[in-house]
């Protein structure tokens, strides 16, 4: 087990040893840097001028040697300085962090809350009215666009409370908080209960149809404990990997939610960073995702084992 | 012992054989033995094939140009001489609709198919031949899945810069890692197989059997996968757009008509959010319904 997880972390270093690679040199193919994107605003170009600017940022040094720099910089724990408000990085995204984890947060638990019980009622109500009901419910929610279904969400506020609760501020209480994030979790959130629900009803028939819940109801055990007590424990083990994955992938649908309800959070920031070549800020942000990422997966395959007995790493 | 109810009840062959599908034979009939048989998957393909045929007639459908605008129509709403309303610079929404789906169609088939190609050579040539070509391939999938899908297409979509082409390679890329590992491990369990080594034994060379044996049997977890990458190349494609990443103008794209319209339009004008929106949807959803309907099909162990 010890030389397992050794091994796991020494492929999550090469992991993201990669990922620094792979983001450093797409931000240096990207068309224009932080020098053309301003001069464009402007509407000008000073060749001296931005000679300058591209001195004092170092985008003149030898692509290598800025790899070095960054990463160097990185293992001692500094970020450099956003080339837009020339504020330390560390200062620009950390506090960013709270307002995504939370957007994501209430997101997971709507997602949970919604998927995991309707997907159990799918499965063991298969093939009625009610399974297929929610069968479509979960199709359409793996095909409306967050981003859209955000949209039709401020679109009823308006017209039925001709308003819409815009984030201004750290919410004081857990209430103010639920009331700010709640339209956008469940615009994000929607998509991935919809997946949630799909795989806990794949996953409960699953179980359902093994011999030992056979035996459960031949002995007479009463529905209610054969479906929740035998099966639905269970059929928990893959829907337990599909929430930490999801929790981790979220970062994909905020990214537009954010965009949509105007929420400060770190998806939106990478965005606006990308559009403006804010190199530092766009490259230790997706370090940070890919680090959230690989993480999550490791505590995931760590839970999985720990649940399920018969799941024993090796070598 | 002759008297008596017949142990065994007599089987209606006719009956059975139909069922099993035995009178099918060639592509309309059995097209439709499936569609009987799944048919929200026939509703997914009716759904499809009226977005394959909006795009290919586009010409016939639209009212206007797409790309014509007028300034007196600034924001029309519905009516009899714009079906669907007019955007801020006039352009007519029914037109830009039918002409979008152009842009989906194209990217969402280029970018599934780009992937799904890449994917299948990249897991065949890994899981065939393993030793480090697999070690390198599998480090390089690891990376590219540590990133969320619309995090790594937005980048790559940023680095390559805003055109159609490069939408296209940017959002197949995220596809490559999924085939590639569906298609090596896939690969690894055929590799093992007594008709490979039949083959072997037979003198074949290792690239014909790589060929003619493994590769034609992974096709079906292939097209799984294509259909159900259709959808989400499509869904991928107007985040991208909408986010202002993606198709550039002039071209009528669903998810940048979203995002030029977006949050100010909410009030003045919901036709401009509600209707490129269900067009995204509509297609999405058409593809699922194809997709679970594709998967029961060929992998049946997986019904869902």
């Amino acid at each position: 087990m010890l030389s397992y997880i050794v091994r796991r972390f020494l492929l999550m270093a090469v992991t993201l040893f990669g990922m620094s690679v792979l983001i450093f040199v797409l931000l240096r193919l990207m068309p224009g840097n932080v020098a053309d994107i301003l001069f464009e605003a402007g509407g000008y170009i000073d060749p001296a001028e931005r000679a300058r600017i591209e001195a004092e940022l170092g985008l003149d040094l030898p692509i290598i040697q800025q790899y070095v720099n960054w990463v160097g910089a990185l293992a001692q724990g500094d970020l450099g300085f956003s080339y837009v408000t020339e504020r330390p990085a560390a200062q620009e995204i950390l506090p960013r962090i709270p307002i995504t984890a939370q957007l994501a947060g209430w997101a997971l638990l709507f997602s949970v809350v919604f998927g995991v019980p309707l997907g159990v009622v799918s499965a063991v109500r298969q093939n009625t009215g009610l399974d297929y009901a929610l069968r479509l419910v979960s199709l359409s929610g793996l095909s409306l666009p967050s981003f859209w279904l955000a949209l039709l969400i401020m679109m009823a506020f308006v017209r039925w409370f001709d308003f819409i609760p815009i984030y201004d501020g750290q919410p004081e209480t857990l209430w103010d908080g639920f009331l700010v994030f709640a339209l956008p979790a469940a615009a994000v959130g929607f998509r991935s209960s919809a997946l949630i629900m799909r795989l806990t009803r794949s996953s409960m028939l699953e179980v359902l149809r093994q011999d030992y819940i056979r035996t459960a109801r031949a002995k007479g055990a009463p529905d209610r404990s054969v479906n929740y007590r035998h099966a639905l424990r269970n059929a928990m083990l893959p829907v337990v990997t599909i929430i930490g994955i999801e929790a981790a992938f979220l970062i994909g649908g905020l990214i537009v939610t954010e965009t949509v309800f105007n929420i400060p959070g770190l998806a939106r920031f990478l965005v606006e960073s990308i559009l403006w070549r804010d190199y530092p800020i766009v490259q230790n942000l997706v370090m940070f995702i890919a680090v959230v990422v690989v993480l999550v997966n490791f505590a995931v395959d760590m839970l999985y084992a720990a649940l399920d007995p018969r799941i024993k790493y090796s070598d | 012992m002759t008297t008596g109810r017949p142990l065994v009840q007599a089987i209606d062959h006719h009956a059975e054989l139909a069922r099993a599908g035995a009178h099918v034979e060639g592509w309309g009939s059995s097209v439709l033995f499936q569609a009987r048989r799944h048919p929200l998957g026939a509703i997914g393909l009716v759904i499809v094939a009226v977005f394959v045929l909006t795009a290919v007639f586009a010409p016939f459908l639209a009212t206007h140009d797409p790309l014509a605008t007028d300034p007196a129509a600034s924001l029309a709403p519905p009516g009899p001489e714009h079906l669907l309303g007019a955007d801020f610079m006039g352009r007519d929404l029914w037109s830009r609709i039918i002409y979008g789906a152009r842009i989906s169609l194209v990217v969402g088939v280029s970018s599934a198919a780009l992937g799904c190609l890449i994917g299948v050579v990249v897991g065949l040539v890994s899981g065939f031949w393993g030793g480090w070509i697999d070690l390198i391939v599998q480090r390089i999938n690891d990376i590219l899945q540590a990133l969320p899908l619309l995090v790594l297409a937005l980048v790559m979509a940023a680095s390559l810069g805003p055109s159609l082409t490069n939408t296209i390679i940017a959002i197949s890329i995220p596809v490559i890692p999924h085939v590639a590992r569906v298609v090596r491990s896939s690969t690894l369990s055929l590799r093992e197989m007594p008709f490979v080594e039949a083959a072997r034994a037979e003198g074949m060379s290792e690239w014909r059997i790589a060929l003619r044996h493994v590769l034609p049997n992974t096709v079906a977890p292939v097209i799984v996968l294509a259909t159900a990458q259709l959808g989400s190349a499509i869904l991928t494609e107007a985040s991208l757009s909408f986010l202002g990443l993606g198709i550039p103008e002039p071209h009528p794209s669903w998810g940048r008509m979203l995002s030029e319209s977006a949050a100010e339009y909410v009030r003045t004008a919901p036709w401009l959010v509600i209707f490129p929106g269900l067009a995204i949807s509509l297609v999405i959803f058409g593809t699922n319904l194809l997709g679970d309907a594709v998967r029961d099909i060929l992998d049946p162990r997986e019904k869902s």
